[in-house]
């Protein structure tokens, strides 16, 4: 029952808000950091993100802002996860958060049911994102589902101990200046370390390799009107060949599936010495690594710069506080707040106003041997080239490929080739 | 009687009319109380009918009706395509794989368990102190949440930095692959079902042999017989009703296993080769993860299928050992 009176009140005062964005409410005054007038009336904010958004502390500002703002943060371990409960959600209609983030690899699937979330399209917000952040995310029909968060350019991140322990150079430049080139020169360098190493290997899992390879893909497995392509893409095939002979016959990975158990431990045990890391991973590394000293990161990326991930947030449609939840949304992707999440997990952002900041530049990550994060991450956001076109299959199709790589360079129950065949199975039977 | 005399009362000198629907009232109130005699057991019992209509009946219909059809979770309907959704599926390596896992994690998890559950609730049907202590014990295990008992298992699976492998190479032995080797999986999620369920039919087996009289163990101990002998020849027997019923009811859960084995691993799809994807997981990442809602409604209706098959397998062979039971 207060439930339900709640939820009147608060309609009632949406209502209010829309019809006469300056008559009602009295929260003006007390809340100078939002613009525009906030409800008076209490509610509260479910907001559902996976991995590391790094919006803890802007949660607990924007709730300082807006006293009438209870926030509930639902936090998936993995975007896999977040996925799964955003389809069965949507299939139920009921039960999503008032906000939920969404990845770009699985943003062309929500966009065939531009239903489900609210238009967030507003003249305040025009040109706040890179043109392409918000291409991704805008229907046929010009409809902006979601409200850009972060971007993902790639550099390297790596261990600076144990390069030096087996003789590489372990200088952010010198690093920079020794992984430039092709992916060959990558797999050489690791070949050159490994060698020296004692068992530590040069990357973490074959998956998460690929995953940077591919990115680099214009059409990697759908052509640009969605025709599956991937299993006879000579590229694809190519990338893969590539790097399951880095992974397993020069034994260049320390033989990890991304996100398990054994790869969070990887971190503890000095497991491998490289890591592709877009700017979501530095927040990753960080909390598995904790207490490991030596990580660093080098302004570099083998086979040209790269983009891996970034996400959205949206307000789907069955929420009762949309207008509420946009606002939130709104506020949460503004240049200001995302370079708050840059600097608490290194999410970067995908605002221009962002981009050219001086704080953003300015910015340097103690656990990165104080490198100059911001800097690198823009310089990094620079080189990338190639926007990949991703199509309503992508994710399937991409899931499908980690599995392939995971049987050869995790499970080892295949080889290269009969794991190929299962995934030519598996990408016929979508 | 009582209401026809209510009934003429207020019309007193009305004759022929009040008497004739006296009688009219009686035939109806007879009637009522034969429909009384007749339908209440029926509507006693219409509850737990009405609600399987809604939630077994109607919802196995539907996953009939679905699984004719193109049937996207969020696009809904499509055209309808007659058994093309079932030929697909059953042309699936995928389908079979999940199959074969299913049955394998089902034996290894369900024959353990029946065994040591009766030997627990042997020990526990000794005099013991604090008997109610160690019958609520065994009980806490099944209070644990699937998903929480999966976390820790996991942690203890890991394959590089799990403890039991750090035992087993603590005593020389090789590690094992838990994710990677398809029986090994099956044996750790055969061990977190194990350890949920086990302490559950314990009980069922304890309260069982409770009621076994106890001359028959008087008068076996006359005649010579030992512990372990009174236990196979008079305890066992006396539970074969009671070990029908816990192994009818694993084999239904056997066949559905979940939870267990979708936390197995982060992306929980059974493993890069679907070592350990059971066919309700099948379900799942075909209607959740390729959201064709088609194909899962059709392996679903196999599943039902498969587990029909079993449980008249399962009837026609308890109903021969209870004769055989009732022979001797």
């Amino acid at each position: 029952m207060r439930n339900r009176v709640r939820i009147t009140a608060l309609s009632a005062a949406a209502t209010c808000l829309a019809l006469t964005l300056t008559a009602c409410g009295s929260g003006g005054e007390e809340n100078p950091g939002v613009e525009g007038e906030t409800g008076t009336e209490d509610v509260t904010l479910s907001v559902g993100t996976f991995n590391e958004f790094g919006y803890e502390e802007l949660f607990t500002e924007y709730e300082e802002l807006n006293p009438n703002v209870t926030i509930e943060h639902k936090k998936a371990a993995t975007s896999n996860e977040a996925r799964d409960n955003l389809t069965t959600r949507l299939a139920a209609g009921s039960g999503l958060s008032d906000i939920e983030g969404i990845e770009v690899d699985w943003l062309p699937e929500l966009l065939e049911y531009p239903d489900q979330f609210a238009d967030l399209s507003d003249p305040a917000v025009e040109g706040r994102w890179l043109d392409w952040k918000t291409a991704a995310a805008t229907t046929k029909d010009g409809a902006l589902i979601g409200y850009g968060t972060d971007a993902g350019p790639q550099g390297v991140c790596y261990r600076a101990d144990l390069f030096e322990k087996a003789g590489l150079p372990s200088d952010r430049e010198s690093v920079a200046e020794m992984l430039d080139g092709s992916w060959q020169d990558y797999f050489d360098a690791g070949k050159k370390f490994v060698a020296a190493s004692d068992g530590v290997a040069w990357f973490d899992s074959a998956g998460a390799t690929y995953q940077g390879m591919i990115n680099q893909v214009q059409n990697a497995y759908e052509d640009n009107d969605g025709t599956v392509m991937a299993t006879e893409n000579a590229e694809v095939k190519d990338i893969y060949e590539q790097v399951l002979q880095a992974s397993v016959d020069d034994d260049l990975s320390a033989h990890l599936t991304q996100w398990e158990d054994d790869w969070v431990a990887g971190f503890q045990s000095d497991a491998f010495a490289t890591k592709l890391c877009p700017g979501w991973m530095l927040g990753v590394i960080e909390g598995n690594a904790e207490g490991i000293e030596g990580w660093d990161i080098a302004d570099v990326f083998p086979g040209g710069g790269g983009n891996w991930g970034g996400s959205y947030l949206t307000v789907p449609t069955q929420g009762d506080n949309q207008a509420e939840a946009k606002k939130l949304a709104d506020w949460l992707t503004a240049p200001e707040q995302q370079i708050k999440a840059f600097e608490s997990k290194g999410t970067f952002p995908s605002q221009v106003d962002a981009l050219e900041s001086d704080t953003l530049q300015g910015q340097t990550n103690a656990f990165f041997n104080d490198a100059p994060t911001g800097e690198i991450l823009a310089s990094r956001a620079a080189a990338v080239d190639v926007t990949p076109f991703k199509g309503p299959k992508y994710f399937a199709i991409n899931d499908a490929m980690q599995q392939a790589l995971t049987r050869v360079d995790v499970d080892k129950t295949d080889d290269a080739a009969s794991s190929w065949d299962k995934f030519v199975t598996a990408v016929g039977a979508l | 009687m009582a209401v026809t005399d209510r009934v003429q009362s207020p019309h007193p000198t009305d004759g022929q009319a009040p008497r004739e629907k006296s009688v009219k009232r009686l035939a109806f109130s007879q009637k009522v109380s034969k429909w009384d005699v007749r339908l209440s057991p029926y509507l006693y019992i219409s509850p737990f009918f009405l609600l399987f209509a809604v939630t077994g009946l109607f919802p196995l219909l539907y996953t009939a009706w679905v699984s004719l059809h193109d049937w996207n979770l969020i696009g809904g309907q499509g055209a309808f395509t007659g058994l093309e959704n079932f030929q697909f599926v059953l042309a699936q390596p995928f389908f079979w794989n999940a199959v074969g896992n299913t049955f394998s994690i089902f034996l290894l998890s369900s024959v353990p368990q029946v065994v040591i559950a009766i030997a627990i609730a042997a020990v526990l049907d000794a005099n013991l102190r604090a008997r109610t202590f160690w019958r609520m014990g065994v009980l806490v295990p099944f209070v644990v949440a699937p998903v929480a008992v999966g976390l820790i298992f996991n942690n203890l699976f890991a394959d590089q930095a799990g403890l039991v492998n750090e035992l087993l190479t603590g005593i020389g032995l090789d590690p094992v692959r838990w994710h990677s080797d398809s029986l090994a999986s099956h044996a750790a999620i055969a061990t977190m079902v194990n350890f949920r369920w086990t302490g559950y039919n314990a009980l069922i087996f304890l309260a069982a042999m409770q009621a076994v009289p106890r001359d028959v163990y008087e008068a076996a101990t006359i005649d010579g017989a030992g512990r372990l002998r009174q236990f196979f020849s008079v305890t066992v027997p006396m539970l074969r009703p009671t070990i029908i019923f816990v192994v009818i009811t694993a084999t239904i859960g056997g066949l559905q296993i979940f939870d267990e084995a979708r936390v197995f691993d982060q992306a929980g799809l059974g493993g890069a080769d679907r070592q350990w994807q059971t066919l309700t997981m099948y379900i799942w990442e075909l209607g959740w993860g390729q959201r064709n809602f088609g194909r899962a409604s059709a392996v679903a209706w196999l599943l039902f299928l498969i587990i029909v098959v079993i449980a008249l397998a399962n009837f026609l062979i308890t109903r021969r050992i209870a004769s055989q039971g009732g022979r001797r």
